[in-house]
């Protein structure tokens, strides 16, 4: 009767049965044009404190509207940053053409009376 | 203190423990993770419940401190280990039958539907063993539990919803989360079998498996997933007795210290 023992010293345990190493299989193999399986992309909003208004702060990608919450959750409140998430696919965000800004914004530059500015307030009212 | 100090420790320890070894499994998957949002997921967890673990070591050595103060032992446990025990000492100087964590939380991490059932698993037991925990009489140990369960709720949501997303997705998605529960629902008859120093811990293990069971069985029914029955259960790691799987995990944690004594960074 023969017994094969093989032993193993430390750093050469083959990777297979070293128990640290077994994500090879489980890694998700890299899907072409850097898709991730059809998850789409997420517009992330989080209030920082009560009161305040939700502000963007980045997006991530989430299977539905629920996973986008956990993960925005997880990825933009570990340090106490929020009190609110807020998520919205971002294909459904209408952004203004930078092209057209000449058109949409410069009409405004010189017209400065539009601002609130050029009344005279009593000494009384305080915080304008 | 008082007479049950030695089970008491113990308790804490396997508490420790468990959530020590878990936390380790999950950092693996740092830099790993199938998405760089999922990545964060894990990690996050994994940090939650080191630092779980944390308290329950400091708690642990302060224990076994006074205990060794109080029978005037200049040599205080672990036996043999000329330091006063504290979290580090506790966790890296302890050979692998000290360690009393669950078998389920030694286990591979496999592919992600593994590693999420462990997850599932596990956290769902915690959430009703802590709930239980916190009638003790202990404060400190209701401090801890209290402030973990919040940390938990959210484990158990997380890894819920992938349990569904994975059960009930595509035909591979549940082949996988077949697989997973073939590997590792005979790692969970343990959690229900109290070890000796947890008889006098007032927890109600009937209970505990009954209220488990509802909660997995729920979520399974929903990822159309089945519990199995009636098949053979491992046990042993609450009493030291581990699968291949810890040493492995220790050779990795505890190398920096066994190396280079009292090091620190």
């Amino acid at each position: 009767m023969s017994f094969i023992i093989s032993k193993h010293f430390y750093g050469d345990i083959p990777e297979e049965s070293a128990g640290g190493n077994e994500l090879k299989s489980a890694q998700v193999p890299p899907l072409a044009n850097g898709d991730r399986g059809g998850w789409p992309l997420w517009e992330v909003f989080i209030r920082s404190k009560q009161g305040l208004d939700h502000k963007h702060v980045g997006s991530l990608h989430a299977a539905d509207a629920t996973m986008a919450i956990e993960n925005a959750r997880d990825v933009y409140t570990r340090r106490m940053e929020g009190v609110s998430i807020w998520v919205v696919e971002s294909k459904y965000i209408t952004a203004s053409n930078p092209e057209e800004a000449g058109e949409l914004y410069e009409p405004a530059v010189d017209k400065v009376y539009r601002h609130p500015t050029f009344y005279q307030l009593p000494d009384a009212v305080n915080h304008m | 203190m008082n007479g049950t100090l030695p089970y008491k420790t113990d308790f804490i320890l396997s508490l420790a423990d468990t959530t020590l070894i878990l936390s380790q499994r999950n950092s693996e998957w740092c830099g790993h993770g199938p998405v760089l949002e999922q990545d964060i997921a894990i990690t996050n967890i994994s940090l939650d419940l080191l630092g779980q673990s944390r308290n329950f070591y400091q708690y642990a050595a302060e224990l076994i401190n006074n205990s060794s103060k109080e029978q005037g032992l200049k040599v205080s446990r672990p036996v043999g280990r000329f330091r006063e025990a504290d979290e580090n000492t506790l966790a890296y100087l302890r050979k692998e039958r000290e360690f009393k964590n669950l078998l389920l939380v030694e286990q591979a991490n496999g592919d992600w539907a593994q590693t999420i059932l462990r997850q599932f698993l596990f956290s769902q037991f915690q959430y009703v063993l802590f709930e239980q925990l916190q009638k003790s009489k202990d404060e400190q140990l209701v401090a801890i539990v209290t402030k973990a369960l919040k940390e938990i709720a959210y484990h158990v949501r997380w890894s819920s919803e992938w349990l569904i997303r994975l059960g009930d997705g595509t035909e591979e998605s549940h082949q996988r989360m077949v697989h997973a529960v073939d590997e590792l629902w005979r790692y969970t008859g343990e959690m229900f079998i109290p070890a000796e120093y947890e008889k006098e811990a007032g927890i109600d293990f009937d209970l505990l498996k009954n209220e488990w069971n509802k909660k997995v069985t729920a979520i399974f029914d929903e990822a159309t997933l089945t519990v199995p029955e009636k098949i053979f259960m491992q046990s042993g790691g609450k009493e030291g007795r581990h699968t291949e799987q810890l040493g492995f995990i220790l050779a990795e944690l505890q190398y920096m210290q066994r190396a280079y004594p009292n090091s620190e960074w």
